[in-house]
């Protein structure tokens, strides 16, 4: 097993006297192990991938001067939903003819949406993001991700008017999942 | 005929060299391990393609777990330091010297100051038990969190936000500590996620 060889050097003084002699191999093993068992612990224990951040820049509430008017046949609204749905609309809430249209998370879903309207509508495409009350906070960090992949860079997140919540609430009750 | 001697070969391995690459590495851990804080409530990120690195320093990290409670939490032991000794002056509450020690030493809490007294008596290992923190408040009539978070930046103004949410965290609780900290105009927050690969056809 391991050991460490040392010169057996001595022993001869006397010439009669005869010591006894000693081994000078010592069994590693079990420091061999106490190394792994602690370079185990502490692989477990540590933490070596750092928690990555997402930047979320809300705009300033003091500053009404940088307001600038968005088309709203340039904007769509997304709303995450209760049970992991998805809605999004172009135009406003209020107007009759606002058409809700069901999306997912997938790549397939709201990922196409945002590549095609950015496509049609160009560099002023904007996105006004609603959660509901009851989305999760998942819901809305999928979404900014999915601007980030897209690479959407004008949206804005607020709450959730009631008018929008009623719409989405038709919705909801004319296409049960 | 002569025999042929086999020649006997030694069963014993040299083992100072796993020896050596084992205590190499243990060294290496022992000095980079930066140990898990003890957590209240335990929060599973969401995961997004962003690679910003989260600060070290200068943070304040606010959890919010599955249930929807607050907790809050800093690095600097000074800054825990400045913010008790505000909020007890704002909320009538007089500190021993004992409860400021404990608090300097907590990483991370989530209870309504009246209650942070009891907190700070109980033993270290008997504080995240189940039903003790019951979340800081942070609504419109009790804004407890955004007077952490104000005292907490008048000791360093440096301070960045960065929000922990669990994945099912209602949006509602994570949009009410963003108004609250909002009213004291800061407006960027760190969203504290796990990493995700970037989709390979969409590159940016």
């Amino acid at each position: 097993m391991a050991e460490i060889s040392s010169s057996d050097g001595g022993g001869k003084k006397g010439g009669k006297v005869r010591s006894k002699k000693m081994s000078t191999k010592i069994d590693m093993t079990p420091m061999v192990d106490l190394g792994f068992l602690l370079i185990t612990f502490f692989m477990l224990t540590t933490t070596l991938q750092k928690p990555k951040t997402m930047q979320l820049n809300m705009p300033d509430q003091n500053d009404k001067k940088e307001t600038t008017p968005v088309k709203l046949s340039e904007s769509i609204t997304i709303t995450p939903g209760e049970n992991g749905r998805l809605y999004w609309y172009q135009g406003i809430s209020t107007d009759p003819n606002c058409k809700v249209e069901e999306t997912n998370y997938s790549a397939k879903g709201l990922r196409q949406v945002l590549l095609e309207k950015k496509a049609t509508i160009g560099e002023r495409f904007s996105i006004v993001l609603k959660p509901m009350k009851k989305s999760t906070h998942k819901n809305t960090v999928d979404i900014l991700d999915e601007f980030a992949i897209t690479g959407c860079d004008r949206y804005g997140i607020t709450g959730i008017a009631p008018a929008d919540e009623a719409l989405i609430k038709k919705f909801e009750a004319a296409n049960p999942k | 005929m002569p025999k042929v001697k086999v020649k006997k070969q030694s069963v014993s391995l040299d083992m100072t060299a796993m020896c050596d690459v084992a205590f190499l590495l243990l060294t290496f851990f022992m000095l980079t391990a930066k140990f898990r804080p003890q957590e209240a409530a335990p929060v599973v990120t969401p995961s997004s393609v962003s690679d910003t690195q989260l600060p070290e320093s200068d943070m304040i990290v606010i959890t919010v777990s599955k249930d929807n409670r607050i907790f809050l939490g800093t690095d600097a032991q000074p800054v825990r330091d400045g913010m008790l000794e505000k909020i007890g002056s704002k909320y009538g509450i007089q500190f021993t010297q004992d409860e400021k020690q404990a608090f300097r030493t907590s990483d991370q809490f989530g209870v309504p100051v009246a209650n942070l007294k009891q907190l700070l008596a109980l033993p270290v290992a008997d504080r995240n038990k189940p039903g003790l923190q019951t979340g800081i408040p942070c609504d419109t009539n009790r804004n407890e969190l955004g007077d952490w978070v104000l005292f907490a930046r008048m000791y360093n103004p440096k301070l960045k936000i960065a929000v922990k949410g669990d994945n099912v965290t209602e949006y509602k609780t994570v949009s009410q500590i963003i108004a609250a900290l909002q009213a004291q105009n800061i407006n960027q927050f760190n969203l504290i996620t796990s990493m995700e690969k970037r989709p390979a056809e969409i590159k940016k």
